[in-house]
């Protein structure tokens, strides 16, 4: 495997997701506007002093589920559809290129979102309290979990099936990760389910590392479960033919 | 030891369930040779090819890709150049972006504009894959298979979907290809494709190799004693069976100006043919005695083999 082949292979990537419009949808528009948005319309009754403060972290975390689940996802889906992961697999790059050229795709968007998503957080009057590099480790974290979700899904289904489920699954996530509107503000059995999912668990522990509050620890071992669990299953059972 | 066969396969099996797609298939093939696979659908052509790829491993014997063992040997990937049946490329890249990314995985790639120019999609460069023609998107796929200047190159219907004009051209390609020193493995349907552009044949039929040789060889079969010319359409066999001294019947039109004369191809028959034609002012645009058409071998062949 040649770098120069992994670089290439990584530019192609990024210039396809780029130019894919409802990929940029999901990754930045939605996001952002969804940041924009909440803090707003004050519709959000949280133990916040200013619901920037509560917003920053969970869009930080959305987005990350954006880029490493839902682009990620659908668009290995449909090169598995198309053969062209198949075709990859007989040139010098092979799979392993492959892999590793995604692996930085995904690290650059995520990157972009980040800074995009922290530019617009300051300019709607968030301040950081520290805690940045810590926050920064916890949506790598997030990032490995959800690209193995991701992966698992575009490895197994077919890729109509996989681009369904995957913009279902954002979605529910929205609603059930602690992102626009704080998780107790679910029914109790509803909310102790959404604490299972990785995205409840990457936007509390982001929060908690960017906020002065109590780290959840619970959060945390079932983040690291997600990313344990979702890439070895993804390895396991993926198929490089549809 | 090496062996001195740029692709060599020793009783190969490929089993789906109860059904035996490649079973017990042995070839070789020398280094710079053109081989076809030949054979109806579902004979176990991409099986063997994709096995020769490494995509998918044998439940019996052995294949050699020069010198190495496709499933194992990842360096026999950078000497390998591959065509797809179908698919394999990126629909929204466009096809100057998808060729340059292909020259990227190579050590000494050919210039990808130049390339592009010799299949003919110069005009096309800018156009995304999806937006191709069928025939377009093959010849890109083609391109894709030989940018990183291969030793072998296996071509599953490299053809299909072309128009005479780019058939004659990727034939011209797969022979520049070969007389640089590099083999190529290709399936076909097309018999004129198998005929015209392969040293070797090999025909499959129900995962095994039913005949394998030179075209000539294949075609000059024993029992293959008629005689068969083209010429206009609608010339009086009556007439012409009469002046061959032959039973009516012997003369048949199989297809508008296609003639099968049911006689032993002698050199007499074929005077009489040729003054026939003469005094009609007629020319003989194709004439073949003695021999079968490869297509005639094909599927008589292929019909011995359905079980």
């Amino acid at each position: 495997m040649m770098r120069r082949a992994v670089k290439a292979q990584a530019r192609t990537e990024l210039l396809l997701a780029l130019r894919r419009g409802e990929n940029v949808l999901v990754m930045l528009v939605i996001p952002v506007g969804v940041l924009v948005f909440f803090s707003k319309v004050d519709e959000v009754p949280t133990s916040f002093d200013n619901p920037i403060e509560f917003l920053v972290p969970g869009v930080l975390a959305l987005a990350v589920m954006a880029s490493a689940m839902v682009s990620l996802g659908i668009s290995t889906g449909f090169e598995r559809r198309y053969g062209v992961l198949k075709r990859l697999g007989s040139t010098p790059l092979a799979r392993s290129g492959l892999l590793a050229a995604k692996t930085a795709t995904v690290l650059v968007l995520v990157s972009l979102q980040i800074v995009v998503i922290t530019l617009t957080g300051i300019a709607l009057g968030w301040e950081a309290d520290g805690g940045v590099f810590a926050a920064v480790a916890l949506l790598l974290l997030g990032t490995v979990a959800f690209a193995g979700v991701g992966m698992l899904m575009a490895g197994t289904l077919r890729a109509e099936a996989n681009l369904a489920l995957a913009n279902g699954l954002f979605l529910v996530l929205l609603f059930l990760g602690g992102m626009a509107y704080p998780l107790d503000d679910l029914p109790g059995p509803i909310e102790a389910f959404a604490k299972l999912l990785p995205a409840a668990a990457l936007s509390e522990t982001v929060r908690a590392a960017l906020t002065d509050k109590t780290f959840p620890v619970d959060a945390l071992v079932v983040l690291v479960a997600w990313a344990i669990a979702a890439p070895l299953a993804a390895a396991r059972f993926f198929r490089w033919e549809e | 030891m090496t062996n001195p066969s740029a692709i060599a396969v020793s009783g190969l099996e490929k089993h789906y369930g109860a059904t035996r797609a490649v079973d017990g298939v042995s070839f070789d093939v020398a280094p710079g040779e053109v081989f076809g696979l030949l054979g109806p659908n579902g004979a176990g052509k991409t099986t063997t090819v994709e096995i020769l790829e490494g995509y998918r491993r044998p439940d019996a014997g052995t294949v050699r890709v020069l010198d190495c063992d496709p499933q194992r040997d990842a360096s026999l990937r950078s000497r390998m150049g591959v065509m797809l049946q179908e698919g394999g490329l990126y629909p929204a890249l466009r096809a100057r972006e998808l060729l340059r990314l292909f020259a990227a995985y190579y050590e000494d790639p050919e210039d990808a504009d130049t390339l592009l120019d010799t299949v003919g999609l110069t005009d096309a460069a800018g156009t995304p894959v999806r937006r191709l023609s069928g025939g377009q998107a093959q010849r890109l796929s083609l391109a894709c298979a030989i940018v990183g200047r291969p030793d072998v190159v296996f071509l599953d219907e490299p053809t299909a979907g072309m128009d005479p004009q780019a058939r004659t051209a990727t034939w011209g390609l797969v022979r520049d290809l070969a007389a640089r020193g590099a083999t190529v493995l290709l399936t076909t349907h097309a018999m004129d494709e198998a005929e015209h552009l392969c040293d070797r044949v090999a025909i499959m039929a129900g995962g095994r190799l039913a005949a394998l040789g030179t075209p000539a060889e294949l075609t000059q079969s024993a029992t293959a004693s008629d005689v068969w010319f083209a010429a206009v359409p609608g010339l009086d066999t009556d007439a012409l069976a009469h002046a061959l001294s032959l039973d009516g019947t012997c003369v048949v039109e199989e297809r508008p100006g296609e003639y099968l004369i049911r006689a032993p191809a002698t050199a007499g028959i074929v005077a009489d043919l040729t003054a026939f034609l003469r005094d009609r002012d007629v020319m003989v645009s194709s004439l073949r005695a003695g021999r079968q058409s490869l297509e005639a071998v094909f599927l008589q062949i292929t019909a011995e083999s359905q079980p």
